[in-house]
């Protein structure tokens, strides 16, 4: 979707803790993304690219750990995994479901120098 | 950890004079990890809690309203603040990308309107509605209408502090539009299916829409109506006025911060 403005978003959030921590160069970010957060990991890679340039993230590794969503299926009261949004319940073929998480978008940690 | 500099080893390093600030002797991994968790859209969040905070303690219903450009949602807006003129005090913040075109066309009704341009943006973020709610200035117990960016995509995942997002299908649209776009789907809390009095000239299955619809959100409430013949927008005025009832009703049963120990 809007994968530029995310990734000056986490290009801004490194700033931040470049001042805060200190550090002067960061080696990898590793991101948790949903897997319905509706992010597209190579325009996110190619934005980072973008907009990490002459900042302390310049050259680094984005690595994307995607999480799952987990759902509720009402019709077979159990918990399944989703996938995507609008895919049916994988026990019955229902889609009285209600979702949880799977829309995080996260920077969990840096490797910094 | 190291008190100068805060980086996370306890191996000897140096600092100041000697080179860079933070250099640390030679030989020693100068890699470390720095865990920090934070939600990439979370400066975002902030500021839309804050507006909800402002929006909650005034009374004021807001609505994020959402649709893929040309479904009629400029148009629908102005008749409601037509046809509510005379009782619900009402501003409105329009969101797109250049002109002004559509807060004229709300200025028009005698309502305030304000304009955002989202230049090469693609939605509305919390700060902007921020500062556009200090500009407006809306009065206690008024509703206030957001008119997102058309785009069915990425105002999906920006909170503004609204208290219902409200997506609205024209049926010159495909059926399978909450198919194709379900995020949106997902996050509403009312579909509004527009342009309802074209129904006889189109082959849009009303049922599959609702159906596909509710295959992503289960129970969504769906109200069929057209903003140029007017029918079925009472449904729509009524569902509004169960809304602000229902905030009215929320604000007199929180205690008000000053008097929770």
């Amino acid at each position: 979707m809007h994968e530029m403005s995310l990734a000056e978003r986490i290009v801004e959030i490194i700033t931040e803790q470049a001042q805060q921590q200190p550090f002067t160069r960061v080696l990898r970010v590793r991101l948790e993304i949903g897997t319905l957060a509706a992010v597209e990991p190579e325009a996110l890679r190619f934005g980072f690219t973008v907009v990490s340039r002459d900042t302390v993230a310049e050259a680094a590794t984005l690595e994307i750990v995607e999480r799952p969503a987990q759902g509720w299926c009402f019709t077979c009261s159990v918990a399944v995994t989703i996938v995507r949004r609008g895919d049916p319940c994988p026990h019955c073929g229902g889609w009285q479901l209600q979702i949880s998480g799977g829309d995080e978008m996260r920077i969990y940690d840096l490797e910094v120098v | 950890m190291c008190t100068t500099c805060g980086c996370a080893t306890d191996l000897p390093h140096q600092h100041g004079a000697s080179g860079p600030t933070h250099s640390h002797a030679p030989g020693l991994s100068q890699q470390r990890m720095v865990q920090i968790e934070q939600d990439i859209l979370g400066s975002n969040n902030r500021y839309a809690a804050a507006n909800r905070a402002r929006l909650a303690e005034q009374r004021i219903l807001t609505l994020n309203l959402l649709s893929s450009p040309g479904s009629g949602k400029t148009t629908l807006l102005t008749r409601t603040l037509t046809d509510l003129a005379a009782t619900q005090p009402s501003y409105v913040i329009e969101g797109d990308q250049q002109t002004n075109h559509d807060a004229e066309r709300i200025r028009a009704t005698g309502v305030p309107a304000l304009q955002i341009n989202t230049g090469r943006g693609c939605h509305l973020d919390a700060h902007r509605v921020g500062h556009a709610i200090d500009e407006l200035a809306p009065t206690a117990d008024s509703w206030l209408f957001i008119e997102n960016v058309g785009n069915l995509v990425c105002p999906a995942a920006f909170d503004l502090g609204e208290h219902h997002k409200v997506v609205i299908l024209s049926i010159t649209e495909g059926e399978d539009k909450p198919l194709k776009y379900p995020d949106i789907f997902a996050a509403a809390d009312l579909l509004l299916l527009n342009k309802i009095d074209l129904l006889p000239y189109l082959d849009f299955d009303v049922e599959q829409a609702v159906a596909y619809a509710h295959r992503i959100r289960p129970g969504l409430p769906v109200i069929r109506l057209s903003a140029r013949s007017g029918e079925g927008m009472d449904a729509w005025y009524q569902w509004l006025q169960q809304r602000h009832q229902a905030i009215v009703t929320h604000h007199h049963r929180e205690p008000h911060p000053s008097i929770v120990a």
